[in-house]
């Protein structure tokens, strides 16, 4: 087994004081980040980038990926008090989670929803393990077409398993896509769409565009609800934890489902939310007291919970592989190795061994870490919560000033960072979703350069995306994704339409 | 979730309704793909000597988002798919400008006076006008939360922030 030598060296690159150290203060800024509205994984992630600068690529990764486990516990804490989703994909935590905390079982709901996110993250960790060596090993065989279909497959999922209007995912997509052609070209050297002002030469920077989309649109959108956190207070002792852990084992049909459920949504740009949701409902459907959802079920909390998690770890799969991250979160990531001159995808299993092995075992100790820090310091991060919106709301807006600030060094950037506030305020009332926005933004120059290349090499031919099977098979799975919303409409004409019961809750992102 | 509070329950009139926002800035985003497409054609859209020209690829993505937002103007004016739901009402208005307006002053006063002090001005002035706190209070928190940040910043991580054009804190010599 090459792997597992490879993880032990890895174990060794991460086993570090320093490392160590920087992973707990990783979990605690990430829970902290999941706490606080209007900070999530990915804005979160985006406004302490800029700190790692300075460390070793590895150290700085190890923290950030720590701020990203982090944050997926942290919105546990306020869905199950507070019945306050901190991040979307704890929606479907509140449903079963809040209830039983109004019963009084509050310690019981966050050991078993903190045991499930270690469950879900650490199965999906072992599927990076073993897949993503051979993933990459696959890619290196990849051309530009290839790199092309593949992207065209991420964006193209959006619309066929995105909630919500195909067209407003269309825009979103289009939209991140225009921004990021803004400045310079960078085939041909050519300024595109600067409109002769010279700052737009460095064109929109996506971590701007997170911190403002998400930070300071959901600043806005909690202001608009006149805020006031009424919570449930936990209190977590090593009695409750254990005598929750003795019941979780009976549930372990759940916990595989759902894991798988939240590893293939990971992969596919679905995401944790939908993969939530998904897992809820076939837990409800599955379970003996499925008709008892809703009212205070431990099974309702781990199903959604470890969805989640395992989705959120396994979206890092295809961004270490291929290059292509499979959230907003993975995306922040991977702008950091771009920034840190690391190149992701194939090659990086090649020539970064160190770093990408570091990063896989950082996943297991990081989510470790993880499930210590947040079992005992619970009530810590619930007295956050109850700290006044009026003090919380001017810090963190200062927080994402800061943040925009510090990325290059430039006042315009916080200007641009309200601007994108106002539109993720707008975008989220209008159902607009975020996720393939960022992407795009992200991707835009690299889906463009493999668009180019695959288009050099044929003379303009768009028969090159069916040169071969591989690429020709990818381009299809692309275009069938694409053409999806036609597709589910032309179906429910021939059978009846298959009510989606959590439709109306499931947030679009 | 932009449908989840009738005007009923806020009891406060709507200023506007989901549709219509939905047509405007859709409309918005049609000029904005238009703009893309005419600047990419002016840029070479088409197959110059060496390969595709520069605006060959945002030609097709201007194209698409002007597509599609003909198609959100369609769905949001027909009958079966706008929604009516409240876009926003007078009191949620209210409190999304006092969020907003004082952030783009904050935003301008960074330009003068520099990361730091705008901060503690800023978060101190919220928690006095919008919290209702006792001043002595706001301050001592706001100077708190900006000496937290800047011990972060400029002491450990030894990142620089933004000092303003007056540079009120060159006595401390960052």
């Amino acid at each position: 087994m090459e792997e597992i030598g490879s993880l032990m060296q890895g174990f060794a690159v991460v086993l570090t004081p320093v490392n160590i150290g920087l992973m707990f203060v990783g979990i605690i800024l990430g829970v902290l980040i999941g706490v606080l509205p209007g900070l999530g994984g990915a804005n979160g992630v985006a406004i302490l980038l800029p700190l790692t600068f300075p460390m070793s690529p590895t150290s700085a990764i190890v923290m950030l990926s720590c701020i990203y486990w982090g944050a997926l516990f942290g919105g546990a804490i306020t869905s199950i008090l507070f019945n306050i989703p901190g991040e979307p994909w704890s929606v479907a935590t509140t449903f079963d989670g809040y209830p039983m905390a109004q019963q009084g079982h509050a310690g019981q709901a966050l050991t078993a929803a903190f045991t499930s996110s270690f469950i879900g993250a650490f199965v999906a960790v072992l599927m990076i393990t073993f897949t993503a060596p051979l993933v990459a090993k696959f890619a290196l065989k990849f051309g530009a077409p290839e790199f092309f279909a593949v992207y065209l497959l991420t964006f193209c999922s959006f619309v066929g398993m995105g909630k919500g209007s195909p067209f407003k995912i269309l825009i979103s997509m289009t939209l991140g896509f225009a921004l990021a052609a803004v400045g310079m070209d960078t085939v041909t050297g050519q300024l595109r769409l600067t409109f002769g002002q010279t700052e737009l030469m460095r064109g929109f920077d996506f971590l701007i565009a997170v911190i403002g989309l998400f930070g300071i649109g959901e600043i806005l959108l909690s202001m608009e609800e006149g805020l006031k956190f009424q919570g449930k207070s936990a209190r977590i002792n090593a009695k409750v934890v254990w005598e929750t852990w003795k019941t979780l084992p009976k549930y372990w049909a759940t916990s595989i489902r759902s894991s798988l459920v939240g590893i293939w949504m990971g992969i596919t740009p679905g995401g944790a939310t939908p993969a939530s949701f998904m897992s809820y409902g076939l837990a409800k459907k599955f379970s003996k007291n499925g008709a008892k959802f809703g009212t205070g079920e431990i099974e309702g909390v781990i199903a959604p919970e470890t969805a989640a998690h395992a989705a959120g770890t396994s979206a890092l799969l295809p961004m270490l592989a291929l290059g292509i991250p499979g959230s907003p979160t993975a995306a922040v990531l991977l702008g950091g190795l771009l920034i840190w001159g690391l190149q992701p995808g194939p090659l990086l299993f090649v020539e970064q061994k160190d770093f990408v092995w570091g990063l896989i075992a950082s996943m297991y100790l990081g989510n470790l870490v993880g499930l210590i820090v947040v079992l005992t310091t619970v009530p810590l991060f619930a007295s956050i919560l109850r700290i006044p919106f009026s003090i919380i709301a001017p810090v963190i807006i200062v927080i994402c000033a800061i943040g925009a600030y510090t990325v290059h060094s430039a006042m315009l950037d916080i200007w641009f960072m309200l601007g994108f506030g106002i539109v993720g305020y707008v975008f989220k009332k209008l159902d607009y979703p975020l996720a393939p926005l960022v992407l795009a933004l992200v991707l835009g120059d690299k889906a463009e350069d493999s668009f180019r290349q695959a288009m050099l090499a044929s003379q303009g031919e768009l028969s090159i995306m069916w040169s071969n099977a591989l690429v020709g098979s990818i381009t299809m799975l692309a275009l069938l994704m694409l053409c999806w919303p036609l597709i589910a409409k032309a179906l429910q004409v021939i059978r009846a339409p298959k009510a989606d019961e959590f439709a109306a809750q499931r947030p679009v992102d | 979730m932009s449908n989840q509070q009738t005007p009923e329950e806020s009891g406060s009139p709507v200023l506007v309704r989901n549709c219509r926002v939905d047509t405007v800035v859709a409309a918005i985003l049609f000029i904005i793909g238009a703009v893309v497409v005419v600047e990419a054609r002016r840029l070479g859209a088409g197959w110059t000597t060496d390969g595709p020209g520069a605006g060959y690829f945002p030609f097709y993505i201007g194209l698409i988002l002007s597509i599609s937002a003909l198609g959100v103007i369609y769905q949001s004016l027909g009958a079966k798919t706008r929604d009516d739901g409240a876009f926003v009402d007078r009191v949620q208005m209210g409190r999304v400008l006092s969020v907003l307006l004082p952030a783009m002053v904050y935003v301008l006063a960074i330009w003068f006076l520099g990361l730091y002090v705008a901060s503690a001005l800023y978060i101190a002035l919220f928690m006095i006008i919008l919290g209702k706190y006792p001043r002595q209070k706001s301050g001592v928190v706001s100077v708190i939360v900006v000496a937290v940040f800047f011990m972060m910043f400029e002491v450990w991580f030894k990142v620089p922030l933004y000092k303003g054009t007056l540079e009120p804190l060159r006595f401390l010599g960052y």
